[in-house]
Order: C-alpha cells, then sequence, then structure tokens
C-alpha cells in the first residue's frame, strides 16, 4: 500500500487560505484544518453570547469552498475541529456552502459531545461558565470515517486527534496499538500549526527561507508503521529540515516524554528525526504507552473588562515622554475615583520612523519608544472611563507624538479566566454524537 | 571556559498553554547539548526570569532532538484570553531566553553556529 497523505491546511482562526490551494494541487487523501487554539475558545464563546446560532470559525466555508473540487472528485477528504463550540451549527453551515456550490453527493459529519455545560452539577462548573469542553480523542473521527463522511466537523477535540483519526482509518490500527497510535499523534503535533513546520517561526536564519511570499504548508506520507515523511509542495517557500521539524515536535508539548491524549500517550523523545535533504524529513520510531483515565477540558468564565491606550513618541527623550502620556491617563483615572483591579504599562520601541537617518550601533537610547497602558475593571462601563480625554495629548501633551493607536477610544474587550478540569471519560463518552447528511 | 550568549549558540521556540510559557531550547550538536545541560539549569532559567514569570520553572530533556523544555508557571498574566500583556501567548519570552549568557568549552564555543544575523537595508 502506498503511503497515506494528509495536508496540514490550517494552524489557527484567522490563518492563510492560499497556502490550501497548494496542498491540495500537491495531492492529499486528507486535508486536516485545526481551527482552535485555547484562546480561540474564548473569542468564540463571546460570538455564541452575541448569537445562538454562531460559535465556529466563520472562515470554514472558505477552506470547504478551496477543498470542495477534490471532495467532489473523491480525490481528498476533509477533517476539521472548525465547529468550536457550536460544530452543530458550523456543520449547518457547510451544508449550506455545499448546497449553493450544487455539489450533491458529498457526505458531512458533525460530531457532538465535547460540550460539558449539560453536566455543570456534577462537574461542579461555576454559575458564571461561559463555555466547558472536553478535549475528545480520534474515535468518533474514524467512526465518521468509517461511516463515509467526505467531511468531517467537530468541536473540541485534540489537534492532533484529527490527523491521527485519518491514520486509524486508512490503516485499521487498534486502539492498544501504542506505538502506532503515538507515532499518528506525532504526525498530528507536527502538522497541526501549518506553517510552523515548514520554516514559520523559524528560530534560525529564517530570512534565508526560499519564496517568503508564498509559504508552503506542510504535508505528511505516512506509512502502514506508523513512521512518516514531512515535507511541503513544490515550488512553496519556506523549508523542511531537522531544525524546523525538532521546532515543532517540542512546541507546547510540557514533558516530552510523555505528551497525553485521550488514545495514547506519546513518547517524543523515543522518536528519530532524519534530515533527507529536499525539504523531506523522516520521523521514525516512536513509542506509546496507555492513555490516561481522564478526559482533559477547558471552562471559561468571565474575568473583567480591558482596554488600552497607545501613545508613540520620537527621538528626543522618547520613553520619557511616553512615560508622561501613559502618566497622565492613569493619573487622570485614579484621580477621578474610576475603579481598575490592573494596571499594566509597556514601552516598546524599534526603528519604525527612522530609517537610513537612525545609526542603531551607536544609538544610546531608543530613536523612538511606544508606550502601552492596559487596565482592568469589573464593568465596560468602569473601564470605558480611562481613555476618554487622552486625545489631548494630540497637541497638549510631549513633543513628537507619532500615533495613538485606537487612543482613548477603544472599545473595552472581555477578559476570560480558562481552567483546565479532568473529567470521567465515561460521562464524556455517552454523550457523543455522530450525525452523517448528505447534501 | 567562554563566556557565550544563547543567542549564539542555540535556537528557541515558544508556546502556550493556560497560564503556563513552554519554551524549548535547541542545541546544535552533543557536545553545545551537554554544555547547556550543564549550565541552563531549571534553576538558573528561574533567575533569569525572576520579576517576569511568577511561578515554578521546570526542565525537560529531549536528547534525540538536542534540546531542553522549560516550563514556566505563572508566566503570561493569567493566561492568554485573560492577560493585559501586549504578547498574552509569550512568544517573545523565547527570545528573552536567549539573552541568557552561559559559560561553556572553549571548543563549544568556536563552534557556535547561530551568529548570523538577518540582513537590514539600510545597515
Amino acid at each position: 500500500m502506498a503511503s497515506v497523505r494528509i495536508g496540514g491546511g490550517q494552524g489557527f482562526y484567522g490563518d492563510g487560505i492560499e497556502p490550501v490551494a497548494d496542498v491540495l494541487a500537491a495531492g492529499v487523501d486528507f486535508l486536516v484544518c485545526e481551527a482552535l487554539a485555547e484562546l480561540t475558545l474564548a473569542i468564540l464563546a463571546k460570538d455564541r453570547q452575541r448569537d445562538e446560532a454562531a460559535g465556529f470559525t466563520r472562515d470554514l466555508p472558505l477552506y470547504v469552498g478551496a477543498a470542495l473540487p477534490f471532495i467532489v472528485d473523491g480525490r481528498t477528504r476533509f477533517v476539521t475541529n472548525a465547529g468550536g463550540i457550536n460544530p452543530v451549527a458550523a456543520g449547518r453551515a457547510v451544508m449550506r456552502s455545499l448546497r449553493a456550490s450544487g455539489a450533491t453527493g458529498v457526505k458531512v459529519a458533525t460530531i457532538v459531545g465535547d460540550d460539558l455545560r449539560g453536566h455543570a452539577a456534577a462537574l461542579e462548573l461555576p454559575d458564571d461558565t461561559i463555555f466547558a469542553a472536553a478535549y475528545l480523542g480520534a474515535r468518533p473521527i474514524v467512526d465518521a470515517l468509517d461511516g463515509g463522511a467526505d467531511i468531517v466537523v467537530t468541536g473540541r477535540v485534540v489537534d492532533a486527534a484529527l490527523f491521527l483519526a485519518c491514520l486509524v482509518h486508512t490503516y485499521g490500527w487498534s486502539w492498544d496499538d501504542w506505538d502506532r497510535l503515538a507515532a499518528g499523534v506525532v504526525v498530528g503535533h507536527l502538522l497541526e500549526c501549518s506553517g510552523q513546520v515548514t520554516g514559520g517561526n523559524y528560530s534560525g536564519p529564517w530570512w534565508e527561507n526560499s519564496n517568503p511570499l508564498r509559504p508552503g504548508f506542510p504535508i505528511a506520507e505516512v506509512d502502514a508503521d506508523g513512521s512518516a515523511v514531512i515535507t511541503k509542495p513544490p515550488e512553496t517557500g519556506g523549508r523542511v529540515t531537522f531544525d524546523t521539524v525538532r521546532q515543532q515536535l517540542l512546541y507546547e508539548v510540557h514533558d516530552p516524554r510523555a505528551y497525553l491524549s485521550p488514545d495514547v500517550t506519546a513518547d517524543f523523545t523515543s522518536l528519530t528525526v532524519d534530515d533527507l535533504g529536499g525539504d523531506r524529513v523522516r520521523v521514525s520510531g516512536t513509542r506509546g504507552a496507555p492513555a490516561p483515565a481522564t478526559y482533559k477540558a477547558l471552562v471559561g468564565r468571565p474575568a473583567g473588562w480591558a482596554s488600552e491606550a497607545r501613545f508613540t513618541y520620537s527621538w528626543p527623550d522618547a520613553e520619557a515622554k511616553a512615560r508622561a502620556a501613559v502618566a497622565f491617563v492613569r493619573g487622570r483615572a485614579e484621580a477621578a475615583g474610576v475603579s481598575i483591579d490592573e494596571w499594566r504599562e509597556e514601552y516598546f520601541g524599534v526603528n519604525a520612523f527612522g530609517g537610513p537617518t537612525v545609526d542603531l550601533a551607536t544609538a544610546t537610547e531608543p530613536p523612538e519608544v511606544t508606550g502601552r497602558l492596559a487596565w482592568r475593571a469589573a464593568s465596560a462601563e468602569e473601564a470605558g472611563k480611562v481613555g476618554r480625554g487622552s486625545g489631548v495629548l494630540g497637541l497638549s501633551g510631549p513633543p513628537m507624538i507619532a500615533g495613538m493607536g485606537r487612543g482613548g477610544g477603544a472599545k473595552p474587550t472581555q477578559l476570560l479566566s480558562v481552567d483546565a478540569l479532568a473529567v470521567d471519560r465515561a460521562l464524556v463518552d455517552a454523550q457523543i454524537r455522530i450525525e452523517i447528511e448528505e447534501s | 571556559m567562554t563566556r557565550v550568549t544563547l543567542r549564539d549558540l542555540c535556537a528557541v521556540r515558544s508556546g502556550d498553554k493556560g497560564d503556563i510559557a513552554d519554551v524549548s531550547l535547541f542545541a546544535d550538536d552533543v557536545a553545545a547539548y551537554d554544555a547547556i545541560r550543564q549550565s541552563v539549569t531549571a534553576s538558573v532559567v528561574a533567575d533569569h526570569f525572576a520579576g517576569l514569570v511568577d511561578g515554578r520553572v521546570e526542565r525537560y530533556e529531549a536528547a534525540n532532538v538536542l534540546a531542553l523544555k522549560f516550563v514556566m508557571h505563572g508566566a503570561l498574566g493569567g493566561g492568554a484570553p485573560r492577560s493585559l500583556r501586549a504578547d498574552n501567548l509569550g512568544k517573545t519570552l523565547g527570545a528573552s531566553l536567549l539573552r541568557l549568557e552561559i559559560d561553556v568549552p572553549a571548543d563549544v564555543a568556536a563552534g557556535a553556529k547561530r551568529g548570523g544575523r538577518a540582513p537590514l537595508p539600510w545597515r
């Protein structure tokens, strides 16, 4: 059997869409779009507060649209967690896109069951919980693919499980074949952040990456034993090397000997990374162990409202001026008795304005400094009081102000606190449902 | 022994989980890996980030990819959706780790491969 080819089509909500065309043109059996970071759930929860039919990543139809000709031809199947905290609404949006484009006979699976709000009492969720979601594993996705789904839409699942599921479906790996399951998790972990394994965010000579105007997204060629070659479409930019692959391998994994998922515990220190040259890197030898006894979940709650103001000043005395502007806003709010729970001041500056006139090698002070002041209050109204009137700094503050960003007019943003929780697996498994609908 | 800045010796990548920053440090050969394993301990990193990171720092080793992993608790002002920091995801904390200076054997310093600098048009 030839190796199965999986493309990483998305690494976060808001990622690029153009690189997906190159991945599809290169030929992949599965296109996997990973849309959910921890922060994304908080963003989607705020969407759902405003509109019960929202709560999924709204760029989903773009990705489906890009892949549709390949899906209709049966060349590529599409798996995504873009359902966010409302996979049912996401599934409906996909069906609408399919109907609008006249695509018939496409099977769309929607997987629900990660939402824990129905168990608020048993889990002792706080009364003000905005979202509570368990990280599901690969099994329901495998069931959906086994059931003939061309498109699978999930909510919160472990990112790597989206990819692992394609491999278990293809190769029929057993659920206690720990080494192969762990190898599948490694493939998923390497691809789930799109360009971050193909030269993006590269700590190394990133400026030597080929064709930076056309970032390449990753493709994994995975064999039945779980070993894989990580590569990217020909002609695309970036690079795939030992260095780019190992940087992504350890990204956000905490203990690399025991990377936990609902399907397996993977040992990332057990594998071998071989640079084959030509943007091809082989990963093999991964060892696995049984999965943990519980699911991980995230619980989000309101955590106040934030806003901010920025003031950028030119040399000379740029930092002193920025500090004076921040002190002006903060001092006036404090004098007016505005109730602020937390302040944060930041001063950052690079040579954004001076160009060739600035000799950074001999400079004794930064060429400009942006002072940033952020704050938190219990209500949007209270948070909104601070910046008002700071526009007066434009003509009546320190000299040579270069910009005030959103200034004092920025609308307060709601903050959320998010805590992790261990959840009994039986409780979650009992509520997992897979709906398959045909367009 | 020779003093080097980690910037010249290592690559780095940082990420987040809740209020935890997760920073990996990569060496380019076994000698450099042994040197950072000796010098860049969890307590050295905790001291380096004192004032920026509130909680404990744990270190893990991944010899197969010549890397050390630092898991820094209380590092993100309450976590990305709650933080007032511009860098609420802690992406720059890796760069801050590269500012650390350590003493390494002279041959490791001489073999440092990360000294390249991005070109700038007006310099």
